[in-house]
């Protein structure tokens, strides 16, 4: 494993410009390219990391899921922020976590939503509890399949509770977003 | 002890515009129009007025307000974040300025297109508190799905249903239908209505949301001794509080040991060490109602019952007029008008004065809340 101190390296995170980018907005109404197979992840928001935020993301696109630690008192907190509310350290490690977590809540999601979001309507979004942290709690999305949509999987399958574990499309345009599969499909 | 709050000063004048999904005019001239009202109701110059508070999300400014409706020369100006949650607040902060002799006449109003207006959480250019990354690219993109979430995990932890949400849109619902002003004063709600609706973020249908509407509000804020000599009975601010809590995360609050109590908690327990009365005497509440599952979070909050009672606590009629706690007797932000919360505390003013349209009998204390779920604030009005 890498020193936890540094950065992953890898191209540049998203712009400084505080706001959310869209992935090809301009394009997710053409017909579909039939060369490549759709992308169910067209026209969804994706993150733009802050400087707190970034290593998270990083990690992601290497398919690991890390939570900032405290370098001092071993604390992890989400999420990430300068300092430990703990014990004000500025120390700080990325732990891997197991990708193993509990459904701790959900919604499903009916229009009026954003246009790339509709289109999926209804879909879930879920809070996952971490494994080893429980009360570092996730929001993220329920999957069929690492790289499937959001609204793949049957909401009566949603359950409170019910094991899940962390997947890490990889999407020809990027990054990467963390998505949960049902530990017992 | 040092200075007090308590009693020391009052609310003398309310305003407010038409409730309309449309007005034609901008959100100055509602402002104004809502400020000047309140001024008169009160009987005070607007020259006189040398205090302005409102909410940060508040688009028309103190420079504005203050050249155009004629004010003096103003001593004390102060804005209040995140949202909702700033409504009580903005007369928490004129009432302390005024009671340290930093103003003498304050003015709070809030003026707002929501209704004709874009929806807040279509444009993503806007960062939230909590930085957008962790939850936008997700879906979970408005409000609604935010406490959405939190309901459904209240609903799993304690037991409460949709029919407990009802309750709570029921009451706002029948107080509106009593309220000529309010956008729902003529549509009846029921429970077939509640149960068949569209889902918003299922488990939120459409009747557990706010409305949407173009209006302002606005109240002015004097000292005890100067309310005295004003056109209408006082409403006394007997006490003002702001919570935010440790390692609160905003409407994601979803990162702490216990998500499901929330600011309200922290606002309460300073609004009641501040304050001669609890709970056992409000005869009214105000209290915020973007979203019905708000209200049995904040009944926890605000210590009408125990933690997860809120839900059991609406049953049988106890929000209604004659129950245990009648609520939001104007409407509410479900059913009067979502002005992000300040009608609420204009009808407060409105039931310590007798004259509501849901008037309460004898109604001597209110309780107004701002919005749960966000760092927020709260008022206990007496008359």
């Amino acid at each position: 494993m890498r020193a936890d101190h540094s950065r992953p390296t890898g191209p540049a995170t998203g712009p400084a410009d505080p706001s959310v980018t869209v992935r090809d907005s301009m394009t997710t109404s053409l017909p579909p390219d039939t060369d490549t197979p759709p992308d169910p992840a067209a026209g969804l928001l994706l993150p733009v990391p802050d400087d707190d935020g970034a290593p998270f993301w990083e990690y992601a696109a290497r398919g690991e899921l890390r939570v900032q630690t405290c370098a001092d008192c071993d604390e992890p907190r989400f999420p990430p922020r300068p300092c430990c509310p703990h014990c004000q350290s500025f120390g700080a490690r990325w732990q891997r976590m197991s990708g193993r977590g509990r459904i701790w809540s959900y919604v499903l999601a009916h229009p009026p939503l954003l246009p790339a979001y509709a289109a999926l309507a209804p879909y879930n979004a879920i809070v996952v509890e971490l494994a080893e942290a429980p009360r570092i709690r996730l929001v993220g999305n329920l999957v069929a399949a690492p790289d499937a949509a959001l609204n793949s999987v049957d909401p009566a399958r949603l359950r409170i509770g019910a094991p899940v574990k962390a997947v890490f499309p990889t999407p020809p345009g990027g990054p990467t977003v963390p998505r949960w599969m049902l530990e017992r499909p | 002890m040092g200075a007090t709050l308590k009693d020391a000063t009052a609310i003398v004048g309310i305003g407010q515009t038409p409730f309309a999904k449309r007005l034609p005019e901008s959100e100055k001239a509602l402002a104004c129009r809502a400020i000047i009202a309140a001024l008169d109701d009160a009987g005070i110059a607007p020259s006189e007025v040398d205090a302005f508070a409102s909410y940060t999300m508040e688009e028309t400014d103190e420079v504005e307000i203050a050249k155009s409706i004629g004010a003096g020369d103003v001593t004390h100006f102060s804005r209040v974040g995140f949202g909702g949650g700033g409504s009580c607040a903005t007369v928490g902060h004129l009432a302390a300025a005024i009671a340290t002799g930093q103003a003498s006449v304050g003015v709070a109003w809030r003026s707002r297109k929501r209704g004709s207006g874009p929806r807040p959480w279509t444009s993503t250019r806007v960062q939230l508190p909590t930085p957008a990354q962790w939850t936008r690219p997700f879906g979970l993109l408005r409000p609604a799905d935010e406490i959405g979430m939190l309901a459904r995990r209240y609903m799993h932890e304690y037991g409460a249903t949709r029919d407990h949400f009802f309750n709570v849109a029921l009451a706002c619902r029948n107080r509106a239908n009593q309220n000529p002003a309010a956008m729902m004063y003529d549509r009846p709600l029921t429970r077939e209505m509640y149960m068949t609706a569209r889902w918003i973020s299922e488990p939120l249908c459409l009747f557990d949301n706010c409305l949407e509407t173009d209006g302002a509000l606005a109240c002015v804020v004097v000292s005890a001794a100067r309310a005295r000599d004003c056109r209408r009975r006082p409403v006394y601010v007997h006490a003002a509080a702001q919570g935010l809590p440790a390692q609160h995360h905003g409407m994601v609050n979803y990162w702490n040991d216990d998500p499901l109590s929330g600011p309200a908690w922290t606002a309460a327990r300073h609004l009641w060490k501040g304050s001669d009365l609890g709970p056992q005497d409000v005869d009214v509440a105000q209290i915020y109602d973007a979203f019905t599952p708000l209200i049995p979070l904040s009944l926890e909050g605000y210590g009408f019952c125990g933690r997860g009672e809120g839900a059991a606590f609406t049953e049988g009629g106890a929000l209604e007029i004659g129950g245990r706690l009648p609520l939001n007797t104007g409407g509410g932000g479900l059913s009067e008008a979502y002005v992000h919360g300040f009608n609420l505390i204009i009808e407060g003013v409105r039931q310590l004065r007798g004259t509501s349209t849901a008037q309460v009998p004898g109604a001597a204390t209110c309780l107004v809340t701002a919005g749960e779920g966000v760092p927020t604030s709260a008022l206990l009005l007496r008359s």
